[in-house]
């Protein structure tokens, strides 16, 4: 495990440091991933001009739920958003190079062309959050909620990141079929569970743990109701489904890497 | 060094038989394939296209794990212990490089030194040595992509090596390359088994690279071996023919008869 975080950081100092050789290719990708990212609350801004809460939710509220889960989806983006590439990968043949090498090929990939480009979502999430947290006034006994959330919801997109990987090692025709849950799910908890249909809510609750990225954990931060009415200790779940979807993942991880036929020559 | 025990690899392959429908039949690449490679030997190992020689290479490396058979390198089981493994032996793929293509060749270098926790020291030495035989010295600050095959070549043949494995595994390594660069490698290869001992085994379709440095020659054939030994037993398995290149076709052609 120790091994896998250094193999990771000294990959990722080397790819920053060829990148560094481009100074202004590198600061205007960062500006330019912070600008776009920050026109998404623009738009949630844009709703709150015609209407006062959105799903029963006010403005600070809507921002503290976007900007948590933002958070997670970036810094999972940003540590292991390249594991989707693996049917890429496994087609150049770089993915043999990376198989008789002494580090996970897991790390090899995550970490793969790794930039500080990516910061720049996280940066705008953590804006975003930092102005709901201000106006917001949460108390210290339901605060320390938010770091637990933020790093259960990276567990979260990681593992689905890292399934999509693992179902690549079969459908190395279809990469995008996770992109539904990746980047769906990143969409997807932008916005308070409850402007979606029941059944949607009860399918990322209980099906794709989904909803303890921002939702459950988020009602108890905001000391709200459940809009669904599903019992309260669901709140207090999310390392549980965090944990789980991360076993999962890892064991469909090993079950594709045992599986995996290389390519022809 | 190298032990096979029956290893067999099988492919599921899927067609379209119809709409919706698909047909699946099994390809087996490699059958029933054993033999042993001791320490210090030199092995060619001969084939055909789709014969099975990469498939073997592959499981040997462990980025394959064999559907039946056994398996040791150095040893340990491939597929078990890959990543242990892939500290004792080098892997050296012709066709395409196993270097980080847009890092310049001495980043991918020095990242290998921390990636297979070589001693500074030792890999300094090791890398002055290699960059000397093999001539890196001028290309050092390249991109990998920047490369020319001949350099290329190199670049990924000292990056095989920089941690001093006891077996190098080398597919198609002279393909593509002039005569100059291919004596440059052949010479590097022999005077590396010669000196250091390392155990070698590689694939080829340029007879030259067995003439000139294999003591052992494996030919595959349709997934199991069809010949296994020196040079001069290969030849007079055909005495009539001159030239190594008719006693190699001919025990193709035979081979695809039976």
């Amino acid at each position: 495990m120790i091994d896998m975080v250094r193999s990771y950081v000294l990959l990722a100092l080397t790819w920053i440091r060829a990148a560094a050789q481009y100074p202004v290719s590198m600061a205007l990708l960062l500006i330019g991933s912070f600008v776009v990212t920050a026109l998404d609350i623009a738009a949630i801004a844009v709703v709150f001009v015609h209407t006062g809460t959105l799903g029963g939710f006010t403005l600070p509220e809507v921002m503290f739920l976007y900007g948590t889960a933002g958070m997670s989806f970036a810094l999972a983006d940003l540590l292991f958003g390249n594991v989707d590439k693996l049917s890429q990968h496994v087609r150049t043949g770089a993915f043999d190079a990376m198989l008789i090498r002494p580090v996970s090929p897991f790390v090899q990939m995550a970490v793969d062309r790794f930039t500080f480009q990516r910061f720049g979502r996280t940066a705008q999430a953590a804006t975003v959050l930092g102005i709901a947290l201000t106006r917001l006034h949460v108390p210290w006994e339901r605060a320390w909620m938010i770091p637990l959330m933020v790093i259960c919801g990276v567990v979260l997109f990681t593992s689905l990141w890292t399934l999509g990987g693992a179902l690549q090692f079969l459908l190395t025709d279809a990469p995008e079929v996770a992109n539904a849950f990746t980047y769906g799910g990143g969409q997807l908890t932008q916005y308070p569970l409850s402007v979606y249909g029941s059944d949607l809510v009860r399918a990322v609750t209980f099906i794709v743990p989904l909803a303890f990225v921002n939702w459950q954990p988020g009602l108890f931060v905001l000391d709200r109701p459940d809009p669904l009415g599903l019992p309260y200790w669901l709140r207090f779940l999310a390392p549980v489904a965090a944990l789980t979807l991360a076993c999962l993942a890892a064991f469909a991880w090993r079950a594709g890497l045992r599986r995996y036929r290389s390519t022809g020559s | 060094m190298i032990e096979l025990e029956g290893v067999g690899r099988s492919f599921t392959v899927r067609r379209k038989a119809g709409r919706l429908r698909r047909d699946t039949h099994v390809v087996h690449a490699v059958r029933d394939l054993s033999f042993e490679v001791t320490a210090g030997e030199f092995v060619g190992y001969l084939g055909p296209n789709g014969a099975g020689k990469s498939t073997t290479i592959k499981m040997l490396t462990g980025i394959l794990s064999p559907t039946t058979g056994r398996i040791r390198v150095a040893g340990l089981d491939p597929s078990r212990r890959r990543t242990a493994l892939a500290r004792r032996i080098g892997v050296v793929f012709g066709q395409r490089t196993m270097l980080w293509w847009d890092l310049p060749l001495k980043d991918s270098f020095t990242l290998i030194r921390h990636l297979y926790k070589v001693d500074p020291v030792r890999h300094r030495n090791r890398l002055a040595e290699l960059c000397d035989v093999l001539d890196l010295g001028g290309f050092l600050d390249k991109p990998v992509r920047q490369l020319s095959l001949g350099q290329r070549m190199r670049g990924d043949i000292a990056a095989a090596l920089l941690h001093d494995p006891a077996v190098l595994v080398l597919d198609e390594p002279t393909i593509g390359l002039d005569v100059v660069s291919k004596a440059a490698v052949r010479g590097f290869l022999r005077r590396l088994n010669a000196e250091r001992g390392t155990t070698v085994l590689l694939t080829t379709h340029d007879l030259g690279d067995i003439e000139r440095l294999c003591r052992r020659v494996m030919l595959i054939d349709h997934g199991s071996l069809a010949f296994d030994g020196t040079v001069e037993e290969l030849r007079a398995t055909a005495p009539d023919e001159t030239s190594i290149e008719d006693v190699v076709t001919r025990l193709y052609t035979r081979a695809v008869q039976s």
